[in-house]
């Protein structure tokens, strides 16, 4: 009798658990994961009348100049901006810190261009980045030389400066966390054994920020492929070859109707994505 | 830290914030600018010539005409606009009516296979939109959405990082309280509306600033989704401005910039603690 009580209430709760869940779990099913189940497969057969090609969709990829450059171009910018990103706004987390008094005020500015949509500073970026735009006055004015930002090599650091630009404020705030939740007490010990300054920093609060990098780093990685925005907004479909990104190389697929490239370029990009966030896993787990 | 050195880092800092927040003043004024003071600063940038561009820190003859010439006399802008707050009022209350109650469900009933579950929204949650586009585009041409509003509204109601970041919010609420409430008789419904909701609107905050500020930026979803023009966002809208319109652009792009700005500075607290919440560990 009792036992039969028990198993009906817990029969309600699963009930239960589904109706909250289902809804939003089947949309999920339907928008992201079935699909990507049919584009894995779509990726083996050709684009005109499903035939089954095996591999040869991935070795036309592989084989692909674009792809090449988009890839490679991609890879850098990952490469090159994180680091920067994640340095930059560790010692922004920690100087803020050390000011308690302007501190949140401070933070308030640099978090503000997260709210900007990318649209709305379009202007602003090309006259600040045109070769005889703002940037270039002031380069001029110090140095006495300037940089053809759209038209050379250094639209890639065009974009690196939007990106860090746009997500300096969100990381700053992400260590600030990671940073207030160091229990005070380690703190204290190493003051008290007579640790300063940098050694704290060294011994102490990186080794604790550990697990907090980690995270930071893959959202980083997250946000790093929407500053396609911003070369998309300012250079248009196809921008000088040195921020001609993967996003590119898909629209432009995706108006040939390349779908049997497309869909293998896709599987390989979340393979590599997945791969990626096992790592972070691993990372997670061995902090516990 | 002695004095110096905090008066040089908060130099240092100070600094570094303005120069972060230069470009949205720029634009902000630029909105206010006459043409011909526009046209006369920024010739060099849109036509030939050996001249630099110059910028004035404050307009010298401010004036509402471009503002007022957009609201007037820009049909176009109207409709992109609307289309830009459909989408974006779309997406959130989709969410808060789907991902809220999924979120819960994940942080707070039980069931068996829950972890697995979170895990697969985790890692939906990290496919960068490279890779969902072509799936995604399969479903929106099988429904028949594909060029609708709906073709962006929908797959962004069921993206997975709202639910992921509200479930962490609910897992915030000590366990106690919904125990004590579950002895008391009360049933999960009633628990989730009278103890759940009231307590995780912090987090609903957080969670719909940050859904507000990423629909209302949307570009490459509107650019793949939707090919007619009367239904494209306003982030669409905003490249194609030329040089005569100049004054235009910046008035469109400071009526796009005061929403997501209005957000901002009024929910700053959640949505930083939405930020934090997203990097913290399990």
């Amino acid at each position: 009798m009792e036992k039969e009580k028990q198993r009906r209430g817990g029969f309600a709760k699963i009930w239960i658990f589904w109706v909250f869940l289902l809804p939003d779990l089947l949309g999920a099913l339907i928008f992201a994961l079935v699909p990507m189940l049919r584009v894995l497969l779509g990726s083996f057969q050709s684009a005109v009348g499903s035939r089954w090609v095996g591999f040869q969709n991935y070795a036309t990829v592989l084989c692909n100049g674009a792809f090449h450059l988009a890839l490679g171009n991609t890879a850098r910018f990952t490469l090159i901006c994180i680091p920067i990103l994640l340095v930059l706004s560790l010692g922004l987390a920690l100087g803020l810190r050390a000011l308690p008094g302007i501190g949140s005020t401070l933070r308030s500015a640099f978090l503000m261009p997260m709210a900007v949509p990318a649209a709305s500073v379009v202007l602003v970026w090309k006259v600040l980045f045109h070769k005889q735009g703002l940037l270039n006055g002031i380069l001029l004015s110090i140095f006495g030389t300037r940089i053809d930002w759209m038209n050379s090599d250094a639209s890639f650091w065009m974009l690196v400066i939007s990106y860090l630009w746009r997500n300096l404020g969100y990381t700053t705030v992400l260590w600030t966390a990671g940073l207030a939740a160091i229990p005070e007490g380690i703190y204290e010990a190493a003051k008290v054994d007579g640790a300063a300054g940098w050694q704290v920093l060294r011994y102490i609060t990186l080794p604790s920020l550990k697990g907090t990098g980690y995270t930071i780093a893959v959202l980083s990685l997250l946000n790093s492929f929407k500053v396609f925005r911003e070369a998309w907004l300012v250079a248009g479909d196809y921008p000088q070859q040195s921020m001609y990104l993967m996003q590119h190389l898909y629209n432009n697929w995706f108006r040939e109707l390349d779908f049997d490239k497309i869909a293998a370029a896709s599987v390989m990009t979340s393979v590599v994505v997945f791969v990626l966030i096992a790592l972070l896993g691993k990372a997670w787990d061995k902090k516990e | 830290m002695n004095k110096v050195q905090k008066i040089l880092l908060g130099a240092v800092l100070v600094g570094l914030a303005l120069m972060l927040c230069f470009p949205i003043w720029f634009g902000i004024t630029g909105a206010f600018s006459s043409q011909w003071e526009l046209e006369a600063n920024l010739a060099p940038v849109f036509t030939v010539g050996e001249k630099m561009a110059a910028w004035s820190f404050l307009p010298q003859a401010p004036t509402l005409e471009h503002l007022v010439q957009v609201l007037m006399d820009a049909p176009e802008f109207f409709t992109m606009f609307w289309n830009s707050v459909i989408i974006t009022l779309g997406i959130l209350i989709g969410q808060l009516l789907l991902g809220v109650p999924a979120a819960w469900a994940l942080a707070r009933l039980p069931f068996p296979g829950k972890g697995k579950i979170l895990s697969g929204y985790i890692v939906l949650m990290l496919m960068p939109f490279q890779v969902l586009m072509y799936p995604q585009y399969l479903v929106l041409r099988d429904f028949g959405l594909l060029d609708t509003l709906g073709a962006v509204i929908l797959p962004a109601v069921f993206s997975t990082f709202p639910v992921f970041l509200l479930h962490r919010f609910f897992l915030a609420i000590p366990g106690e309280i919904l125990e004590a409430a579950r002895i008391d008789g009360a049933g999960e419904l009633r628990i989730f509306w009278q103890i759940g909701m009231p307590l995780g609107s912090p987090g609903i905050m957080a969670v719909g600033i940050l859904s507000f500020l990423d629909s209302w930026n949307l570009i490459e979803q509107p650019m793949t989704y939707l090919k007619t023009k009367s239904l494209w966002p306003l982030s669409l809208f905003l490249p194609q401005i030329q040089l005569e319109d100049i004054g235009m652009g910046f008035a469109a792009a400071l009526l796009m910039l005061i929403p997501a700005l209005l957000l901002f500075i009024s929910g700053q607290e959640y949505l930083e603690q939405g930020i934090a919440l997203s990097g913290g560990k399990d």
